[in-house]
C-alpha cells in the first residue's frame, strides 16, 4: 500500500484583513511522524496550526485561499461539519488552558458533549486520556479536585489528556512548553513521542532543540513563507537555505 | 509653595484613612442602632403572627412571606431575560447600532427612579391587565427594574471570561451553545450570581414601587393575586403614620437580617457550585 499523506496543504494563503501572514505554503504531513514547524515568532506558525483545525474560522477578519486536504477530503468542502473536524484535529494551546472545574471534569468534557452518558465508561475513558498523557499516577487519587491547582506542567498535560480523550487522529501542539520548567517539558516531549505510534502530530516548537529532539520531520517558516523542509536531520546539520542555517545557529531569532 | 512628597504622602495617607473610617463608622452606626432597637422587639410571636391593629401590635408574618414571594417572582422573571441578553450582546452578534441600542436602552433603564416603575406597573399590570393590587404585578414590575441590573453585571461577568476559554471550547469539538454553557458559564457565574445577590438586594428594600404595585394589605397572601405589604413598605408605614416605633425597628432589624440571610445562603450556593473548580 502506497503511504497517503495524513495531510495535505496545497498553495495555502492566509490574511487578517489586508495583511498576508500565510504566502504560498505547500506541505505534506504522514501518519505516525511528529512534524515540528519553528521559526521566529509571527511566522505565522500559531495561524497555519489555526487553520488546519479551522479555529481560525473565529476571527471574522481572517479570509484564506488554497486547499487543506485531510485524508484526501477538503477540510474546506460544505459537508465538512467543523466540529466534527476539530474533534478529528485536536489542539492544545501555549498556555495551559484548565477549566475551572474537576481534573475529571476537564479530561471527560468533550466525550461527554458528544453524548458519553455512561459513569463507567466515562472513568475509563479519563484513566485512559491520563495515562497516554503520562498524568495518571500523580493525579489518580484527586480525580475531583480543581483542575487548577495542578502545577503548570501537569496542566498542561491534562490539556493533551483532554485532547486525548475524543480520539482523534491529528494533535496540533503550539509552542505547549513554553510556559513550563525543563523538567515538565521533558516529561511533555516523553509523551509525544509515545502518541506518535497513534496520532499524527504538528508541534510547533518552543526552540530548534525540542524540534532536534522530538522531531521526525521540520518545516522552517518565516515571514509567512515555509523556507525550507524535510527530514529534521538533514535540515538541522544540512540546511539547504541560507536563513534556514542563519536561525538555527542562533545569527538571527 | 512646594510641599515635600513624605509630607504629601503623609496628608494623603491621613485623609484616605480618614475617609473610609468615616464610612465603617456611619454605616457600624445605622446598623447598630436598628439592630440594638429592633432586635428585643424580634420574638417568636413577632414572627408567626400576622399584624393587629394596623402594625400597632402582632407580627408581621405575612409581611415577610409577602416579601419572599414577591423577591422570588422578580428573580425568577428576570433572570433568564437579564443572562439572555447578556449572552446575546457579548457572543451572538458584533458590536453593532443593535447592541448600542440595547445597552443604551439598559443604561436608561437603570438610570430610572423606582418610583417611574411603579406608575408604569400600576397602569400596566395592575389597571390595564386587570392583575389588581398583587404580589404579581409587584414581581412583574420589580422584575422590570432590576433587569438592567442582572444584564450590566451579568454582561461584564460574560466579558471577562477569557477568550481561550471559548477556543478550548470550540477546539474540543463543542458547538457554539456547548462552548457558552460548558466553558463560558462556569467562570462567570459568580459575577453573574453578584448581579442577582444585588437585585435581590434592591427587591426586597424597594417601597414607592411596591405600594402602587403590590398594595398594603396586612392579610396573609393566599396566592400571586393576593395583594400584601413587604416588610420595607410596612417599616415605611409604621414609622410614617407614628403607629409603632418599636414594631418599626423590629421590621427594619429582620429586613437587615434576612438582606444578610440572603447574601449568605446564595454565595454558600454558588460557591458550593463553583468549588468543585476552583
Amino acid at each position: 500500500m502506497i503511504q497517503q499523506s495524513k495531510i495535505v496543504i496545497k498553495d495555502l494563503n492566509f490574511y487578517y484583513q489586508k495583511k498576508q501572514v500565510i504566502r504560498g505554503l505547500n506541505l505534506e504531513v504522514n501518519s505516525n511522524e511528529i512534524l515540528a514547524v519553528f521559526g521566529p515568532a509571527n511566522s505565522g506558525i500559531t495561524t497555519l496550526l489555526r487553520t488546519l483545525n479551522r479555529l481560525s474560522d473565529l476571527n471574522s477578519s481572517a479570509h484564506l485561499e488554497g486547499e487543506i486536504l485531510l485524508d484526501g477530503k477538503s477540510i474546506f468542502a460544505p459537508e465538512i461539519n467543523v466540529t466534527e473536524l476539530r474533534r478529528r484535529v485536536g489542539m492544545v494551546f501555549d498556555v495551559p488552558t484548565p477549566l475551572p472545574m474537576s481534573i475529571f471534569d476537564n479530561v471527560v468534557l468533550g466525550p461527554r458533549m458528544l453524548g458519553l452518558k455512561s459513569k463507567a465508561l466515562q472513568a475509563e475513558k479519563v484513566e485512559e486520556a491520563l495515562r497516554m498523557a503520562a498524568l495518571w499516577d500523580e493525579v489518580k487519587d484527586r480525580l475531583h479536585t480543581p483542575a487548577t491547582r495542578l502545577s503548570g506542567g501537569q496542566q498542561q498535560r491534562l490539556c493533551i489528556a483532554r485532547v486525548l480523550a475524543l480520539e482523534p487522529e491529528v494533535i496540533l501542539l503550539d509552542r505547549p512548553c513554553s510556559a513550563l520548567d525543563p523538567i515538565s517539558t521533558a516529561k511533555i516531549e516523553d509523551s509525544l513521542r509515545h502518541l506518535k505510534e497513534q496520532y499524527t502530530i504538528i508541534i510547533a516548537p518552543h526552540n530548534v532543540q525540542q524540534a532536534a529532539r522530538i522531531a521526525d520531520k521540520v518545516a522552517f517558516m518565516l515571514m509567512g513563507n515555509l523556507i525550507e523542509h524535510g527530514p529534521t536531520e538533514d535540515v538541522l546539520s544540512n540546511p539547504k537555505d541560507q536563513r534556514t542555517s542563519d536561525y538555527i545557529t542562533g545569527r538571527f531569532g | 509653595m512646594k510641599i515635600n512628597p513624605r509630607t504629601s504622602q503623609k496628608i494623603a495617607k491621613f485623609v484616605i484613612w480618614s475617609a473610609a473610617l468615616l464610612v465603617i463608622a456611619i454605616l457600624l452606626a445605622i446598623i447598630s442602632d436598628i439592630l440594638l432597637k429592633g432586635i428585643p422587639t424580634i420574638s417568636w410571636q413577632f414572627l408567626s403572627e400576622i399584624p393587629r391593629n394596623m402594625g400597632r401590635s402582632g407580627g408581621i408574618s405575612s409581611s415577610i412571606v409577602g416579601t419572599l414571594l414577591l423577591t422570588v417572582v422578580a428573580v425568577i422573571i428576570a433572570t433568564p431575560f437579564g443572562i439572555g441578553t447578556a449572552v446575546y450582546l457579548t457572543e451572538y452578534t458584533r458590536e453593532s447600532k443593535i447592541t448600542r441600542m440595547i445597552r443604551f436602552s439598559a443604561e436608561s433603564l437603570a438610570g430610572i427612579p423606582s418610583i417611574v416603575f411603579g406608575l408604569f406597573g400600576f397602569i400596566f399590570f395592575v389597571t390595564y391587565l386587570q392583575m389588581g393590587w398583587s404580589i404579581l404585578s409587584g414581581g412583574l414590575t420589580m422584575a422590570i427594574m432590576i433587569l438592567p441590573t442582572i444584564i450590566r453585571t451579568s454582561e461584564e461577568a460574560i466579558r471577562t471570561v477569557p477568550n481561550l476559554y471559548r477556543e478550548v471550547g470550540f477546539s474540543l469539538g463543542a458547538t457554539k451553545w456547548q462552548t457558552i454553557t460548558k466553558t463560558v458559564f462556569p467562570s462567570a457565574l459568580p459575577g453573574i450570581a453578584n448581579g442577582i445577590i444585588l437585585s435581590i438586594g434592591r427587591c426586597v428594600s424597594e417601597t414607592a414601587a411596591v405600594i402602587l404595585t403590590a398594595g398594603s394589605a396586612l392579610r396573609m397572601p393566599t396566592s400571586l393575586f393576593s395583594p400584601t405589604r413587604t416588610m420595607a413598605v410596612h417599616f415605611y408605614i409604621l414609622a410614617r403614620e407614628g403607629l409603632s416605633t418599636e414594631n418599626a425597628y423590629g421590621t427594619a432589624a429582620l429586613l437587615l437580617i434576612l438582606i444578610f440571610l440572603i447574601n449568605v445562603v446564595f454565595n454558600m450556593l454558588v460557591n458550593r457550585f463553583v468549588s468543585k473548580g476552583r
